[in-house]
């Protein structure tokens, strides 16, 4: 069976330093597969070459077993790829209900219509409204993106990514900067997710990761170095001293 | 809507029908003072305002400084030029040949153009409209340095540009025509594209939009807004100059937009009544009223940015709200 | 078309390369620190031709006119950095475009005003006044101390970037401005610096011009945009893309305008040919820098970001 995401032997260079080391890796569909590793372990470029914004040096990307390491970008996100950056990446001057109605846009045929106003387009803005239900931000539908907290604009990074129907989600520290209320309700969100798309999560909330994974993938210096099920690389004695470490008491105690 | 966005909204509507309005009477009161100078002066102001509109739509909204949009201007100032030397005088072909080359050129332009941003971008299309001055010079059969003289103005058939006031309403009409266009342009899916792309192109490719095509697209449509001011232009001075795309014509028209108000459709052409109006006052003055125009430039950029017609609307609406019951 | 009269014309376009080159170091230095850049290098030019006839016509030294002229375009240089620039470093483009598009008007207008609209003529100076023997042919010795001039520059340059303290932060503020400034440089200071010797680049490409092209208001602007299309083609924030660049604009673009008429004659009969002759040698350098973009977007000698 292929698997819904598959890299085989990627590598990616900056100058003199090797940013991902020939990693092999697989997501399928309906699991959630996490990456976790200390900083600097290349997980956003990881991240980057699957969503196609850096080409890799070698190796290659596999959707459903379709190469499809030298797409663009736009391509691999009309194939189904859906991706949230570490850092918030909205449209800072456009209305919430905006901003989604472009993320479902992009996936409702061409944008060659210069006349009718897209505030007629009532389909286009009810799956919008129904993303924005389903991450929680029913009420902010007409607030300005500038007035939002922190927390709502990454529930509204989430709506966007989800409102374009993707089959595999690339989630790049989803709950940086939340709360511990706000982690635990993307947590929830998370897990209704699971079985319906394929998630490759990379994140550095440990709680998160051990409640939401399937499998895990540790990264460190751009090499995977254990991968397996939540139990087996809680124990990994190579993995606990690369990264888990003094963690580990804390999620013991 | 909040009660203050629509008092913005309807000042907006205010000051555009205040000003088109003003535009539409230019020819009755130019009358009545007598001579032509009036309405030859706001000819090519209006002239202007459809060109800064046009670039205004991949400046202001698309966030793709152009400093060469004046070529357009020159191409379809000697697509006229070009066919009236060869005795074609009529305006439908003189337009389907200007819109013809104009398209073409812009899709080349724009796709190499289109590989860069930023600051390349800007000095890229700089280069390239040095490049059409510089050709139109070295094109001595066509009046080289000194330009074409053109025998008689575009004939349409049902009517010729011949008289003056014809051609200030056909030029007024286009503008209006465009305005409205592009007022629905701008709210309808490629509109939302454009500004998207202004806004956070790198999101936009990863929602799953090709940017290339629909910025290429807005390129080609602003092109040929300039292809058809660069018409009207010749056919208002019977010419065609190397010096309708000299990169200080290009500079111009991104003052007209930025003293007129960026990001809204109708700024521009406030913007260029207000610079070529200036102009005509200052130059009476001096010679030299280009030294105060210089550091003027410089002051309001660093200074205001809502820009004339910004600051119109916002005296309006204020002006509305005073007039309204208290809350 | 003979041996000597190519030669002649490679020579040519050699040292308009070079007078390129001066332009182009300075303004692609300033782009890869501030990443801002100046439209009004080409007024900078400008004044160091004016200021260099200037001295030139009133003391008839040439070396007064590069010994008063040079620094004094550099101390202009300095004044309109700290003055009007420095408020546009953070600014968006536009902002940059449209600011410097102000003081290019300004400055026309100024020497206008001083100077008048017409031109001012600097005369070669007498002891370059010759011709030197090259390769069998006769070259006018003034073009080719401009090269000579140019090519000390360009090693003198080479020495600064890559041998000195100075060089290395200016490296290092092309390619990691955040870092430099972490590091405690002043980075301010360092910006004028960097821009004061663009400046005077500016005001030594001026000087050594003066007495082969014409000296008058927005004399500028047709070799900044030319400018602009070597820092393009070569690739931006890169001096070697700057040098190369020069170079072949320069080289292309004269042999271009001497050859290409005579070419086509060769292949279309006589009346088109001399009409797209000159149009086409016009768009040469354009097509030039529109093919290298096509192939590589960043130029063909980019700076290395790590």
């Amino acid at each position: 069976m292929t698997s819904l995401l598959a890299t085989v032997g990627l590598v990616k260079r900056f100058g003199g330093l090797i940013a991902t080391d020939g990693v092999d890796l697989t997501v399928e569909a309906g699991e959630v597969h996490a990456v976790i590793g200390p900083n600097g372990a290349g997980k956003t470029t990881l991240i980057n070459q699957l969503s196609g914004e850096i080409a890799p040096d070698a190796g290659r990307i596999l959707l459903d077993g379709r190469d499809i390491t030298g797409e663009p970008v736009y391509r691999r996100a009309l194939m189904g790829i859906g991706r949230s950056y570490q850092i918030t990446s909205v449209f800072p001057e456009f209305s919430v209900l905006d901003n989604v109605v472009l993320a479902v846009q992009a996936h409702a045929g061409h944008s060659f219509s210069f006349w009718r106003p897209l505030s007629a387009e009532a389909a286009l803005i009810e799956r919008a409204r129904t993303a924005l239900a389903q991450s929680g931000l029913a009420a902010r539908l007409a607030t300005p993106v500038a007035a939002l907290a922190h927390g709502e604009r990454r529930q509204l990074e989430m709506a966007m990514t989800l409102a374009t129907s993707p089959r595999l989600l690339l989630l790049d520290e989803p709950m940086a900067g939340m709360s511990l209320a706000e982690s635990e309700r993307l947590v929830t969100l998370l897990a209704t997710l699971k079985g319906r798309y394929g998630i490759l999560l990379v994140e550095h909330d440990m709680d998160a990761v051990f409640k939401l994974a399937d499998r895990i993938s540790v990264l460190v210096y751009g090499r995977v170095i254990a991968c397996g099920d939540p139990a087996a690389i809680r124990a990994n004695p190579e993995v606990r001293a690369a990264y888990l470490g003094d963690q580990d008491a804390a999620v013991a105690a | 809507m909040s009660p203050a966005v629509r008092r913005r909204v309807d000042a907006r509507v205010v000051v555009a029908v205040l000003l088109l309005g003003g535009l539409a009477l230019v020819p009755m009161i130019s009358s009545l003072i007598g001579g032509p100078f009036y309405i030859t002066l706001f000819t090519r102001i209006v002239i202007f305002a459809l060109a800064a509109v046009g670039l205004n739509l991949i400046l202001g909204y698309g966030a793709l400084v152009s400093f060469g949009h004046a070529m357009y201007i020159g191409i379809g100032a000697y697509a006229v030029g070009i066919l009236s030397h060869h005795g074609v005088g009529s305006g439908w072909i003189q337009l389907a040949a200007a819109l013809a080359v104009g398209a073409v050129v812009a899709v080349v332009i724009g796709l190499v153009c289109l590989r860069t941003s930023g600051m390349a971008f800007i000095m890229i299309t700089l280069a390239f409209a040095q490049m059409f001055y510089f050709l139109a010079i070295s094109l001595k059969q066509y009046g080289g340095d000194d330009g074409l003289t053109i025998a008689a103005r575009s004939d349409f058939g049902v009517f010729t540009l011949a008289s003056n006031t014809v051609l200030y309403y056909t030029a007024l009409g286009v503008l209006v025509a465009c305005l409205i266009a592009f007022h629905r342009l701008v709210y309808s899916r490629f509109g939302m594209v454009l500004r998207g792309c202004r806004s956070n192109e790198r999101r936009m490719a990863a929602l799953g939009f090709p940017t290339l095509r629909y910025k290429l697209t807005a390129y080609v449509i602003s092109a040929l807004v300039c292809v058809i001011a660069g018409m009207l232009l010749a056919n208002l001075t019977k010419f065609s100059a190397p010096s309708y795309m000299a990169w200080q014509a290009s500079g111009d028209l991104i003052v007209m937009i930025v003293l007129g108000g960026m990001g809204t459709i109708v700024g521009p052409v406030a913007g260029a009544v207000a610079l070529l109006i200036l102009e005509e006052i200052l130059s009476g003055w001096t010679t030299h009223w280009m030294i105060v125009l210089g550091p003027a430039i410089v002051l309001i950029v660093l200074t205001a940015k809502r820009g004339i017609y910004g600051y119109l609307v916002e005296r309006t609406a204020r002006h509305a709200e005073a007039g309204a019951s208290p809350s | 078309m003979t041996v000597g009269l190519f030669l002649t014309q490679a020579l040519n376009g050699l040292q308009l390369g070079i007078l390129l080159f001066l332009l182009a170091a300075g303004l692609t230095l300033v782009f890869g620190i501030m990443n801002f850049v100046n439209l009004a290098h080409g007024s900078l030019y400008m004044m160091g031709a004016y200021f260099a006839a200037a001295v030139f016509n009133w003391t008839g030294s040439f070396v007064l006119a590069g010994l008063i002229g040079v620094p004094a375009t550099m101390l202009l240089g300095v004044v309109v950095e700290r003055v009007a620039l420095i408020r546009l470093y953070r600014r968006d483009h536009l902002d940059q475009v449209l600011a410097t598009f102000g003081l290019i008007l300004f400055f026309n207008e100024l020497v206008r005003i001083i100077w008048g609209p017409a031109s001012v003529y600097m005369n070669t100076p007498a002891a370059l006044s010759g011709t030197v023997e090259l390769f069998g042919l006769r070259y006018p010795s003034y073009r080719f101390a401009i090269i000579g001039v140019g090519l000390a520059v360009g090693i003198g340059l080479y020495l600064l970037i890559h041998r000195t303290r100075i060089g290395m932060l200016i490296r290092a503020g092309a390619t990691h401005p955040e870092i430099v400034a972490a590091m405690g440089v002043n980075v301010r200071r360092l910006n004028t610096i960097v821009f004061g010797l663009g400046a005077g680049l500016a005001g030594l490409a001026g000087l050594m011009a003066g007495p082969i092209v014409s000296v008058q208001p927005g004399m500028g602007e047709p070799i900044l945009i030319l400018t602009l299309v070597v820092i393009v083609t070569g690739g931006i924030g890169s001096i070697r893309g700057a040098f190369y660049g020069a170079l072949i604009v320069g080289i292309v673009d004269t042999i271009g305008r001497a050859f290409l008429p005579t070419l086509l004659r060769e292949f279309l009969e006589r009346s088109l040919a001399q009409a797209a002759g000159p149009a086409i040698a016009s768009m040469l350098i354009y097509v030039l820098m529109a093919l290298v973009l096509a192939i590589r977007p960043q130029g063909l000698f980019p700076v290395r970001h790590a």
